[in-house]
């Protein structure tokens, strides 16, 4: 038998049309985007020439009513609250669901149900359940609480100016703790068996199996649903669409862009896009780099 | 990483015993075990809720709507408002079809030859170009959105359908890529593939007749994730098509989109809209979850 040496010339043959669409369809166009956020280019006329960066400044001091500012500040306590929320509720799921349960496909199969609806058929329903209303027209999240008694945390929901952004993150809660669980579950699948056994012959209780053998194992995966729901964070675009229709108080950048487009201002929706980009780069890029190195060392 | 530290804190040396004892519990163990299904119990209801409320209120009649709360059941069920909602989404719902499958189908395949390449086959500057490739993976779409519907203006393509194929193809190419290059990394021995070389097996050999059969775990997971995001995808959709030759997102964001909708006609369209991405959940969700466990999903 004659040993042929593995030549790469066919691995890069067989990749080479994905690599193809990709440069030109992710990175030819991104180049594109920037390219037009520096240009003047408004309304269907071409472009009237480079003007810098004034796209971008013009974002942060001549934006009117300092809408730009606002969407991210929006955009800032959407993410805080639905990454919280997500990796939290992941988090208990994970927990309950690690060990062989009774009927675990089934708790397993309802809590990914959600994230099998898309954005825009559960935003019609949340914005029914967060309507606001009295007595039987109230919505059905109110009704629940003036039900039990707590009348004190009945609210607007979405149309309220100080916890609107909030509540607008509670649909997006729903929709993805599921997937964060499954997360956590292979997370912890992935922890070797001879670890936990040898805790525990140890004597360690559960608390401590968690705290100092479990979790500290799990800490990539954690890594991984933060970059993950804060990636998501970022392109929450049906979901406010669709439950608030998009509204001033619970606008965020993505949407910001699209209303943008419709009136017909390209260069500003790109500058836009580019800035949203590079925040999501400069979480994801180091990121990356991360997962590469630490994959090389083991 | 984390792994060393704990390795050499935790007594590793002593002989891992299968069905050693259990640790020792903080609380008596019916305690513990009631207050884990009583904890499950209620979170399936409060995942649960609004689908209920979106079965409830699709069954009112729209005098109902509004005077009667939103939880209680109907006072007449009717099946009016999915005639309703079925005369406006009925027609995108077959086209969303002809959207999810192919797309399902085709980016896994292309996503399996790359993982596979990328993990068992690599080329010289393997590293920096799937680093690019997952990269693709982030990217918000709005940062491709502009120029792209030039493009496709200016290739003369119509939008609808086909050009929706297209583009969810390409943009899935990063994570069917990423979760057949895990996959493969966890299953497949090096080993294997030098054997199949030296058995005289080319590339495109050894990945039909030794890896695609394996591969069944991995293409669950990218066929779920495919169908189910090109089938709710709302962005693409609204700058790639439109109500008369889009998905179902389209159309539903039509039929409920509006200043004051009709409720009951847009909770059944939501059903109507969620049935085949549902259906597909409870029918492969086991093997969904069990995929990213196999280790396919990286952690």
């Amino acid at each position: 038998m004659r040993h042929r040496r593995r030549t790469w010339i066919p691995g890069l043959l067989l990749i080479s049309p994905s690599l193809i669409l990709l440069a030109v369809f992710v990175y030819g166009l991104i180049g594109w985007t920037v390219n037009l956020s520096l240009q003047d280019r408004h309304n269907a006329r071409p472009a009237k020439g480079y003007v810098g960066l004034d796209n971008y400044t013009k974002l942060f001091t001549s934006d009117i009513n300092d809408r730009f500012t606002h969407s991210l500040k929006n955009l800032v306590v959407f993410t805080l609250v639905f990454m919280a929320g997500t990796i939290v509720l992941g988090l208990i799921w994970a927990l309950l669901l690690e060990r062989r349960a009774k009927a675990e496909g089934f708790w397993r199969t309802v809590y990914l149900f959600p994230m099998a609806v898309s954005f825009v058929a559960s935003g019609v329903v949340w914005r029914w359940l967060m309507n606001t209303g009295q007595g039987d027209s109230a919505g059905g999240i109110n009704a629940i609480f003036h039900g039990l008694g707590l009348g004190f945390l009945e609210s607007p929901w979405w149309t309220d100016p100080d916890w609107g952004m909030a509540a607008m993150a509670v649909p997006a809660i729903w929709q993805l703790s599921g997937y964060v669980m499954a997360l956590f579950l292979a997370g912890f699948r992935g922890i070797p068996e001879e670890l936990r056994e040898a805790a525990v012959v140890d004597g360690a209780t559960t608390f401590q199996l968690y705290r100092q053998v479990l979790f500290p194992q799990l800490t990539p995966t954690i890594l991984s649903a933060l970059i993950i729901t804060g990636h998501m964070s970022m392109k929450m675009f049906d979901l406010i669409m669709s439950v608030s229709g998009a509204q001033w108080l619970t606008e965020v950048p993505a949407v910001y862009v699209w209303q943008t487009l419709l009136t017909r201002d390209y260069a500003k929706a790109a500058a836009i896009s580019v800035f949203l980009l590079l925040i999501v780069a400069v979480v994801v890029v180091p990121y990356l780099i991360h997962v590469n190195r630490s994959e090389k060392r083991s | 990483m984390s792994t060393e530290t704990v390795a050499a804190t935790a007594p590793a040396a002593t002989a891992p015993r299968r069905g050693g004892p259990a640790p020792r519990q903080g609380l008596p163990r019916p305690v513990a075990r009631t207050i884990r299904y009583g904890l499950l119990v209620l979170f399936v209801l409060i995942v649960l809720m609004p689908l209920y409320v979106l079965v409830v209120t699709s069954f009112k009649s729209g005098r109902e709507i509004g005077v009667n709360g939103q939880w209680n059941l109907p006072e007449t069920w009717t099946f009016a408002s999915w005639a309703k909602a079925w005369t406006a989404l009925g027609p995108s719902f077959g086209r969303t079809f002809q959207l999810a499958i192919p797309v399902a189908l085709i980016s896994s395949l292309i996503g399996a030859a790359n993982g596979f390449v990328l993990s068992r086959w690599r080329f010289p500057g393997a590293d920096v170009v799937f680093t690019l490739i997952l990269f693709g993976m982030f990217i918000p779409y709005q940062a491709v959105m502009i120029p792209l519907r030039d493009v496709v203006s200016w290739l003369g393509v119509a939008p609808g359908i086909p050009t929706l194929v297209f583009v969810h193809t390409v943009y899935g190419i990063p994570i069917c890529t990423l979760i057949f290059r895990n996959y493969y990394a966890t299953i497949i021995p090096e080993e294997l593939i030098e054997a199949a070389q030296m058995d005289g097996a080319g590339l495109l050999r050894t990945f039909r007749s030794l890896i695609l059969p394996v591969s069944i775990p991995g293409f669950v997971v990218t066929v779920i994730w495919q169908f189910t995001s090109s089938w709710n995808d709302y962005l693409f959709a609204i700058f790639l098509s439109n109500t008369r030759n889009g998905p179902i997102t389209i159309a539903l964001n039509a039929l409920a989109g509006a200043q004051s909708p009709d409720y009951a006609a847009a909770m059944a369209g939501a059903l109507i809209t969620s049935l085949p991405t549902l259906l597909v959940y409870v029918l492969l969700g086991r093997w969904f979850i069990g995929g990213m466990m196999a280790g396919s999903v990286k952690s």
